[in-house]
């Protein structure tokens, strides 16, 4: 069917632009990889948990770096966990700008720490947005009777 | 060939990970790789799931038991995250080690951070690997080694025990020499725990993952370890039946006490 080859092409090219800019990295073809049919939402699944995750992680370093006296360790623990999920699911950009965020903790530098907060912010809400892009695709292509063409 | 008694034995794992993210991913590999598993998020739950009391520490005396005394279901490995909050995978290691019921089942710790002194820090209180994160599929795959041996470990009689520790004290030396020479060191570069050190020295962060077996083992003698937990041999059938194949274990953990083989060197 035609729509389904456009969709195909469309979602091929769409990941692919993903991983050359590094939105996603391998760990995301390993998420693919342990999709099947006894657990086929598994993907969405992850991808949800990351969202829902992320943005109370978002929350809680926005209100730990606003205190009077900021704890950076507290900080630096929210920046971990940030860092571990991005990590497991294949956020690369994210992740980066985590591994970062984390030097300014252990500086206790509070300007740094504030700006690599927007700076997570922003990459997080960027892959945020591809990914949901790319499952929709997903969903479409399911839905016209195709198959999403594995990855690598 | 007929294999007597063939009941598949599933192998059941317990993970310890304070992430969900990371536990449905750890929940997801291990079960692609056919293992039972069950997932806590802390340490203090893992050691209650594990059945573990305040005073069951280590009797030197004391033959193991396999770990089936306080618990109904049981656990073949453990595999932890280490940077929990209250208990840490490492506290988590050290507990089951000093407990008499626990210390046999093999520990694997995980982290997102590659740092030597920690990784040296585990596999010195006993863990069996050191994995980064995130895990793979080819890092699972290990695992179902470390089981098989723990298996095998507990037909072994106890006073043989000690005296294994003392031969392997110094064939240790002998494995670490071993381990530089060049069938040793693929298998060494092959552990994931000495490509962590590794890595850390070097720039590039790059993984390759090396295709092939940390241990040794050809397929007929990983069927002869499978048929020894499978029929339950006496001990004099296992140590005859590795005899007779004429395998070797080489465990490339250099300060490992107990259950290291060598080629046909099973003395009684």
């Amino acid at each position: 069917m035609e729509i389904v080859g456009q969709l195909q092409k469309q979602y091929v090219d769409f990941i692919t632009s993903l991983f050359r800019e590094a939105y996603l990295d391998d760990q995301y073809v390993q998420l693919q990889k342990l999709q099947d049919d006894s657990n086929p939402e598994f993907v969405v699944e992850v991808v949800s948990i990351f969202f829902e995750d992320s943005e109370k992680l978002l929350n809680d370093l926005a209100s730990s770096l606003q205190q009077q006296v900021v704890d950076f360790k507290k900080v630096d623990g929210y920046v971990h966990q940030f860092k571990g999920s991005s990590s497991s699911v294949g956020a690369q950009r994210v992740k980066n700008a985590c591994v970062d965020f984390k030097n300014f903790c252990e500086e206790k530098n509070l300007d740094g720490c504030l700006r690599f907060l927007n700076l997570v912010k922003q990459e997080f809400y960027l892959v945020k947005n591809k990914l949901e892009t790319l499952l929709r695709l997903e969903q479409q292509i399911l839905q016209a009777g195709g198959m999403v063409p594995p990855l690598e | 060939m007929g294999m007597a008694a063939e009941e598949v034995t599933q192998f059941h794992v317990l993970a310890v990970d304070d992430s969900l993210i990371d536990r449905k991913l750890i929940e997801r590999l291990l079960k692609t790789s056919s293992f039972q598993v069950t997932t806590v998020d802390s340490g203090s739950k893992a050691l209650e799931f594990l059945g573990w009391e305040e005073d069951d520490r280590n009797n030197p005396n004391e033959t193991s038991v396999s770990p089936k005394n306080n618990q109904d279901v049981e656990v073949n490995l453990v595999i932890t995250d280490y940077c929990m909050p209250g208990m840490t995978g490492y506290d988590l290691l050290k507990k089951m080690k000093e407990s008499s019921s626990l210390r046999n089942i093999p520990v694997v710790i995980m982290s997102s951070e590659n740092v030597p002194s920690r990784i040296n820090q585990c596999l010195e209180e006993g863990a069996e690997e050191f994995l980064l994160k995130p895990v793979k599929k080819s890092d699972i795959n290990k695992l179902k080694q470390h089981m098989i041996r723990s298996k095998c470990k507990d037909f072994e009689k106890p006073e043989k025990k000690e005296e294994k520790q003392e031969e392997s004290a110094t064939a240790t030396s002998t494995a670490t020499a071993e381990a530089s020479e060049n069938n040793q060191l693929q298998t060494a570069q092959s552990n994931n725990k000495w490509k962590a050190i590794d890595e850390s020295l070097s720039v590039d962060r790059t993984r390759p993952q090396l295709s092939g077996l940390t241990l040794n083992l050809s397929e007929s003698t990983e069927r002869s370890i499978a048929e020894c937990i499978w029929i339950g041999g006496s001990g004099m059938d296992l140590r005859s039946k590795a005899r007779a194949q004429n395998f070797s274990i080489t465990h490339t953990k250099p300060k490992k006490v107990s259950g290291v083989l060598h080629n046909g060197d099973m003395k009684n």
